[in-house]
C-alpha cells in the first residue's frame, strides 16, 4: 500500500515523496522484472534484431474489471496482439498510467497485478512507465496506455498489400465474446453470465503460423468494430471483394443469446483474444492444422474468401442463402428494443 | 417495432417476478403480464417483462412444416 | 456445402414466390410495418431471393423515426432546467433534436442512462433521488405495458423521482390511414405487437379496405411464408388475415397487458413525423397517474422544429419513396451524421438502405 492512503490522492501524482512510494509500493515490486526498478530516464534494450515492431494503444474500459479480465490485462493483450498481427513477437512495454484521484488502493492493486500476470504469460517485460493523477472527474478511474516493441519473425511479415483474389479468410474461433461480456457487465443491466471477455494474448496462435511462411498473407486482432471491421478493411484497402459464409462464422450460443436479447450484432462487436488470418487459397487445411489443439484457436474455421466481384463490398450469404453486405461498423453500439 | 426474445422460465423468485434464462445468460423478469407462467414455460421476453408464454406445440408445428417444405426441394430442378 | 434444412425450405419458398407472382401484371407492394421486420429483412438478405415484381417497402413501425425532433429537445430543456438525469432505450441516444442529441447532452455533462429494461430505471431513481429521473417512453403496444406496469410499480413503492416523458403511439390508426392507399398491396403485421393486441383487431384491413394482412415472426423462413401468403392472396383476391406467428400470437392478444396499459394511459392525439397529427393514436397518463407524467411536472418550452425541406422521411414513413430517392441521403444524411430520423434508427429505412445497400 502506499503509505496509510487507502485511495489515490493528487498528491501522489506530484512527483516527490508520495509519488515515489506510490511506485514503490503499489506498482514496482509487482511488475519489475530487471529493468523497471530502477527507473531510469530511458531503458536501453539489447537483442532486437534487425526488423522490430513498435506500437501503443490506449485503453479506457467500462466497467474496469469484467468477467474474463480487466483494464489491466486488457492494455497487456491489446498492445501484444497489435504486435503479433505483425509477425512480431511482443518483448517489451512500456505502461503509462492515468489515475482519477479517489481511485481505491485496492482496485490499483488489483489492476496491476492481473497486468503483471498477463505480461508474464505473455512473454512481455514491462520496462519503463509513468503515473500520472488526474483531478475528480477527468478520467473514468483509470487510463492505461502501453507501447509495445516485439522482434519480427514472419518471413515475410503478414501485410494488407499481399492479400490477393481466391485467398481465404479464417477466423481464430467464435467471435463478439469480448464486446458481449462487457456490454452485459454495465452497472445499468441487471444480467448474470457465464460468458467470458476473450481477452488473452495470441502470439503463440501466430507463431503456430509461422511455418506457412508466404502462404500466410495477413494478420488482424478484430478488437474494436469487430469483424465487421477488418473485413471491410480488407475490402477497402486492397481493391478486391471479400465473401462470407454466415452459417460459417463460428459464434458462442450464450453470444448469440447476448446479442437477440441486447439488439446488437455479434459481427461488428469486439474481441480481444481473436485473429483473422488471411492465407493463400489451399492453404487453409494447414492453417487449421498448425492451429490445432490450441485452446487460443477453439473454434477456428474458414469463414470466406477474397474475391475480384464486388470490390470494396463485404458480402455475406446468408443462412437463408440470401446474401447481404456487412457494412462498416458506424458508432458506438447500443442496446435496443426496436 | 420491438425485439423480444424466448427465454426459459427456471425458477419463480417471488411473487410476480421470475428467473429466466437463455444460452447462460439469466435475468429476473417480471411477470405480471404472463402471470399464468409456469417453470420450465418459454416466455417472450421484451424490455424485461414477460409478454407472453411461447406455445410449444405450434413451434414444432411451424419447424415440422419448414423441414417438409425443406424436403420437397429435392425434387425441384430450377433452384 | 450441403444445404442446411432452412437454405432448402428457403430456396422452395422463394422459388413458390417467383411462381405466384408470375400471375400478376406490374408490381406487388407488400408492407412490412414494424421495423424489427426491416432490420431482420435486411440481415437475412431477404430480397435477393425475391422477384422483382414484388416489392417489399418499410413502415411506420420504428419508434424511433416516426418521434418528432421535439420530443429530444423537450428532453434536454426538461433535464437542463430541473437539473434531472435521463434514462432511456439505446435506440433514441442518437436521434438528432434543433438543440443535439441525447449524445451531446451527454457529452456536455447530462446524466443519460441507456437502459435494457424500464424497471432498472426505478433503481436508478432510487439511487439518484431525490433528483429526478425522467425516462423518455417511445414505442409501440409491446413496450406501452412494459412501463405501464413499470409506474404502476413506482406508484405501489412510492418512487416520487420518477417521471416518464411520453410519445407511445399505437398502431391501429397509422395502418388505417395507410391502408387505403392504392400502392400497397398487403401487410406483414407485426408478430410482438400482435402478441398483444391479437389477430381478429387487423380485419378492417379486409372488410374497409380489401387487402390481406399476415402476423409474422422473425425468422427469415417466416418471413419468405408470410410474402408467399400474401402473393396468393392477390394472385386470388381473397384478402385475409393470418397468422403465421402462432407460436407467440394467441387469437385474442394478451388481454392482461392491454389492461395495465388501459389503467395507466389513456389515448390522446399524437404527431408522427411523416404522418402528421394522427387523433387518438398516442398515449397520456390516466387521471390516477397524473403525478408521473413529466410534461405536468417539468414544463418547457421546445423550439419550433424545422425538418430541413429536403429529408424525405415523411414519404419514405409510408413507403411512397425509397431512400435512394431523397437528394440527401448518403451525402449530407449518414449514420454518422443522420439528417432524418430514418438514418438515426438502427431500424430506420434509409440507415438499413446505407449499411446493406444494393448490391
Amino acid at each position: 500500500m502506499a503509505g496509510n492512503s487507502k485511495t489515490v490522492t493528487l498528491g501522489h501524482g506530484g512527483g516527490g515523496k508520495l509519488t515515489n512510494r506510490l511506485l514503490r509500493d503499489a506498482i514496482l515490486p509487482k511488475l519489475d522484472r530487471g529493468k523497471l526498478a530502477a527507473m531510469p530516464d530511458s531503458v536501453i534494450l539489447t537483442g532486437l534484431g534487425d526488423a522490430i515492431a513498435y506500437t501503443t494503444d490506449s485503453y479506457i474500459v467500462s466497467p474496469i474489471f469484467f468477467p474474463g479480465g480487466d483494464i489491466g490485462s486488457l492494455a497487456v493483450h491489446g498492445t501484444c496482439n497489435d504486435l503479433a498481427c505483425s509477425g512480431a513477437r511482443p518483448l517489451f512495454l512500456s505502461l503509462g498510467l492515468i489515475l482519477e484521484e479517489g481511485l481505491t488502493m485496492d482496485d490499483l492493486d488489483r489492476i496491476i497485478s492481473s497486468l503483471a500476470a498477463a505480461a508474464d504469460e505473455a512473454g512481455v517485460q514491462v520496462v519503463t512507465g509513468d503515473t500520472k493523477v488526474a483531478p475528480k472527474g477527468s478520467v473514468d478511474k483509470i487510463f492505461i496506455n502501453t507501447s509495445g516493441i516485439g522482434r519480427v519473425e514472419a518471413v515475410p511479415p503478414p501485410t494488407l498489400d499481399r492479400i490477393r483474389p481466391d485467398d481465404v479468410v479464417i477466423v481464430s474461433g467464435p467471435i463478439g465474446n469480448h464486446g458481449m461480456a462487457v456490454m452485459l457487465s454495465r452497472a445499468e443491466f441487471s444480467f448474470e453470465f457465464d460468458l467470458k471477455s476473450d481477452s488473452a494474448c495470441i502470439w503463440p496462435l501466430v507463431e503456430r503460423l509461422l511455418p506457412l511462411g508466404s502462404r500466410l498473407r495477413f494478420l488482424r486482432d478484430p478488437t474494436r468494430g469487430g469483424l465487421s471491421a477488418v473485413l471491410n478493411e480488407i475490402a477497402s484497402a486492397v481493391n478486391v471483394g471479400v465473401t462470407v459464409e454466415e452459417n460459417a462464422v463460428p459464434v458462442d450460443a450464450s453470444v448469440v443469446a447476448a446479442s437477440e436479447i441486447l439488439g446488437i450484432d455479434p459481427l461488428p462487436t469486439a474481441n480481444e483474444g481473436k485473429l483473422v488470418i488471411v492465407v493463400e487459397k489451399g492453404s487453409e487445411e494447414d492453417a487449421l492444422d498448425l492451429l490445432k489443439d490450441c485452446d487460443l484457436a477453439r473454434g477456428a474455421a474458414v469463414i470466406g474468401r477474397i474475391t475480384t466481384e464486388h470490390v470494396g463490398k463485404v458480402v455475406m450469404r446468408t443462412s437463408v442463402g440470401g446474401s447481404r453486405v456487412i457494412p462498416e461498423p458506424s458508432g458506438e453500439l447500443l442496446p435496443r428494443i426496436c | 417495432m420491438c425485439l423480444a426474445v424466448p427465454m426459459q422460465l427456471t425458477e419463480i423468485v417471488r411473487e410476480g417476478y421470475g428467473r429466466v434464462d437463455t444460452g447462460g445468460i439469466h435475468s429476473d423478469v417480471n411477470l405480471m403480464m404472463t402471470p399464468h407462467a409456469e417453470v420450465g414455460d418459454y416466455l417472450i421476453i421484451h424490455a424485461g417483462f414477460s409478454i407472453e408464454v411461447l406455445n410449444l406445440d405450434e413451434a414444432n408445428i411451424r419447424l415440422d412444416l419448414f423441414r417438409e417444405i425443406a424436403a420437397v426441394t429435392a425434387d425441384l430442378e430450377d433452384i | 456445402m450441403k444445404p442446411t434444412y432452412e437454405q432448402s425450405a428457403a430456396a422452395k419458398l422463394a422459388h413458390d414466390i417467383r411462381e405466384s407472382a408470375e400471375k400478376f401484371d406490374g408490381v406487388r407492394r407488400f408492407m412490412e410495418v414494424c421495423g424489427t421486420h426491416t432490420m431482420a429483412i435486411h440481415s437475412s438478405g431477404i430480397r435477393s431471393l425475391l422477384p422483382e415484381n414484388i416489392a417489399l417497402v418499410s413502415g411506420p413501425g420504428c419508434p424511433v423515426c416516426v418521434t418528432e425532433k421535439s420530443f429530444i429537445d423537450e428532453a434536454v430543456l426538461m433535464a437542463r432546467g430541473y437539473d434531472a438525469a435521463l434514462a432511456t432505450f439505446g435506440d433514441l441516444i442518437r436521434v438528432p433534436g434543433a438543440m443535439g442529441s441525447l449524445a451531446s447532452h451527454r457529452a456536455e455533462g447530462g446524466d443519460v442512462r441507456v437502459i435494457y429494461s424500464p424497471a432498472d430505471s426505478l433503481a436508478i431513481a432510487a439511487q439518484i433521488a431525490p433528483k429526478p429521473l425522467i425516462f423518455l417512453g417511445v414505442g409501440f403496444e409491446t413496450t406501452t405495458p412494459t412501463i405501464a406496469a413499470t409506474v404502476k410499480i413506482a406508484k405501489e413503492q412510492s418512487i416520487n423521482n420518477f417521471f416518464v416523458l411520453t410519445a407511445f403511439k399505437t398502431i391501429h390508426p397509422a395502418l388505417k390511414a395507410l391502408a387505403g392507399k392504392s400502392d400497397l398491396h398487403g401487410f406483414l403485421l407485426p408478430g410482438h405487437v400482435s402478441a398483444i393486441l391479437g389477430v381478429t383487431c387487423y380485419d378492417y384491413l379486409v372488410t374497409d379496405f380489401h387487402k390481406p394482412g399476415v402476423v409474422v415472426g422473425f425468422e427469415a423462413l417466416d418471413i419468405l411464408l408470410a410474402v408467399k401468403n400474401l402473393s396468393d392472396m392477390v394472385v386470388s383476391d381473397d384478402p385475409r388475415i393470418i397468422n403465421g406467428y402462432k407460436t407467440v400470437v394467441r387469437e385474442e392478444g394478451n388481454p392482461t397487458a392491454r389492461a395495465l396499459v388501459d389503467e395507466v394511459f389513456r389515448p390522446t392525439d399524437a404527431a408522427w413525423r411523416g404522418l402528421g397529427v394522427i387523433p387518438k393514436s398516442g398515449l397520456g397518463f390516466t387521471e390516477l397517474y397524473r403525478a408521473f407524467d413529466a410534461r405536468e411536472r417539468f414544463p418547457v418550452t421546445p423550439p419550433e422544429s424545422k425538418d430541413d425541406p429536403r429529408c424525405r422521411c415523411a414519404a419514405i414513413i409510408t413507403g411512397s419513396k425509397t431512400p435512394d430517392t431523397c437528394a440527401l441521403f448518403g451525402k449530407e444524411c449518414t449514420p454518422e451524421e443522420p439528417v432524418g430520423p430514418c438514418m438515426v434508427s438502427s431500424e430506420g429505412t434509409c440507415a438499413a438502405y446505407y449499411k446493406y445497400g444494393a448490391l
